[in-house]
C-alpha cells in the first residue's frame, strides 16, 4: 500500500478499513487480521496498527474480543452511517475542488450529468 | 512503558572533533527509534556508547538500568556497518559462533531467518554477494533475544527486493519488551516501520518527537522534515 506523506499513517489506514467494510469487502462480524500480521502486510509498524484498532474500537466500527481478536461490528446501522460520512466526505472533496475552479452549482450538476452520459455511450460501445 | 536507555547530557569527542553533544534522550521498551541524520552527525558513535564499545566523554548513561559495562553487553544486540563476520566461515558456521558467543541466542529462531532471507547454510560467509551478507548480519543479529536491538544502517546498499525483506523480517520479530533502535539516511524508506524519530545533525538533537503526529503538525512526510531540517548541513 501507498501512503499518502502529509497524514498520519495509522488514519489512512482507518480509513482504508472503513472503505472495505462499507463496500461490503470486508463483511460484518469479519474478525480481521492480528496487528503483527497486518502491519507485515502493509509493512508499518505494529504499534501503528495497535492504534488503528483502538481507534476503530472507539468508534463502535470494532470490536475487541479478548484473547479471540478484532471483530468488525455486527450493528448494521453503524457501518450505514459510516457510509454516510465516507460519502458525504467525498462529495464535500469533489465540490470544493469544483469550487476552486469557479464551478457553480448548475455547472457541477451539469459537469456531472455530462459525465454520466459520457459513461452509459461507452458502456453502449464496449457491448 | 519502562525506560530501557536513559542518556543525559552524553558527550563525546574524538581528540578536538565533536563527535556527541549533550544528548539527552530516553528510550522506551516497544518502540522501535529512527535515528536519522547526514553521515558524520553521529549515529554510529551514539550506538556504540549504548553498545559499551565507546566511552563518552562525559554525562550519564544507562542501559536496562545499569551503566553500559560486559553486563549490559548480554542485554544489547548491536549491529555495526562493518563485515564482522569472518569470510571463511560458512553460513552455518558463523550461525554456530554467535550460539557460542551469546546466551540469548535462538538457534530455532535464526534458522527460520535463513530460510526467510534465502541464505544457503553451506555456503562460505566471503562468497556471499552485498546483499546476502546484510542479510545473515542482520538475521545473526535479531536472532538474539535482546532487550536493546541497533542496527546500524540496515538498508544502506540494498537492492528493493533485499530492503523490503530486511523491513518484513524487522516489523515480524520486533519485540514489545525490547527497544529497537535504526540508523539511516534513507528516511523514505523506513518511515513508515519507526515509532519515534530522532533528527542527528553535528552530534545534537535537532529535532525529536513521535513520527506521526511529526507528520501530522507539519503535513509533511519525515522524509521531507528531513531535507528540510538538514537543507543546510
Amino acid at each position: 500500500m501507498e501512503f499518502n506523506n502529509d497524514l498520519p499513517i495509522y488514519q489512512q489506514i482507518m480509513n482504508m478499513i472503513k472503505y472495505d467494510i462499507v463496500s461490503g469487502k470486508i463483511p460484518s462480524g469479519q474478525k480481521l487480521l492480528s496487528t503483527r500480521d497486518l502491519a507485515i502486510k502493509l509493512k508499518v509498524n505494529p504499534n501503528t496498527i495497535q492504534r488503528v484498532y483502538k481507534e476503530l474500537e472507539t468508534e463502535a466500527v470494532c470490536q475487541s474480543k479478548r484473547g479471540l481478536g478484532t471483530f468488525v461490528t455486527e450493528d448494521d446501522e453503524v457501518i450505514l452511517m459510516m457510509k454516510e460520512t465516507l460519502v458525504d466526505d467525498m462529495v464535500k472533496t469533489f465540490i470544493e475542488g469544483m469550487t476552486k475552479l469557479n464551478y457553480s452549482r448548475e455547472n457541477i450538476i451539469d459537469k456531472i450529468n455530462c459525465q454520466f452520459e459520457k459513461g452509459d455511450q461507452q458502456d453502449v460501445n464496449i457491448n | 512503558m519502562s525506560i530501557l536507555i536513559n542518556c543525559i547530557n552524553l558527550n563525546k569527542k574524538y581528540m578536538s572533533k565533536v563527535a556527541l553533544e549533550e544528548f539527552t534522550l530516553k528510550f522506551e521498551a516497544g518502540k522501535i527509534y529512527g535515528i536519522l541524520g547526514p553521515n558524520g552527525s553521529g549515529k554510529t558513535t551514539l550506538m556504540k556508547i549504548i553498545a559499551d564499545l565507546h566511552k563518552q566523554s562525559s554525562g550519564e548513561i544507562t542501559v536496562c538500568g545499569n551503566k553500559p559495562s560486559h553486563e549490559t553487553r548480554s542485554k544489547v544486540a548491536y549491529m555495526p556497518t562493518e563485515n564482522f563476520i569472518y569470510g571463511w566461515m560458512k553460513v552455518k558456521d558463523s550461525i554456530a559462533f554467535y550460539k557460542d558467543m551469546y546466551a540469548d541466542f535462538d538457534m530455532e529462531k535464526a534458522l527460520d531467518l535463513m530460510n526467510f532471507m534465502e541464505l544457503d547454510l553451506n555456503q562460505k560467509v566471503s562468497s556471499l554477494s552485498t546483499g546476502q551478507r546484510a542479510r545473515l548480519k542482520i538475521s545473526l543479529t535479531i536472532s538474539r533475544r535482546a532487550e536493546v536491538v541497533m542496527l546500524d544502517e540496515p538498508l544502506n546498499g540494498l537492492d528493493p527486493i533485499s530492503r523490503t525483506k530486511i523491513k518484513e523480517c524487522i516489523i515480524e520479530q520486533f519485540d514489545e519488551n525490547s527497544v529497537m533502535i535504526l540508523s539511516t539516511h534513507l528516511v523514505t524508506e523506513i518511515e513508515q516501520i519507526l515509532d519515534e524519530v530522532v533528527f542527528l545533525g553535528k552530534g545534537r538533537i535537532v529535532l525529536q518527537g513521535r513520527a506521526e503526529d511529526l507528520r501530522f503538525e507539519r503535513g509533511k512526510s519525515v522524509e521531507d522534515i528531513y531535507r528540510e531540517v538538514f537543507a543546510h548541513a
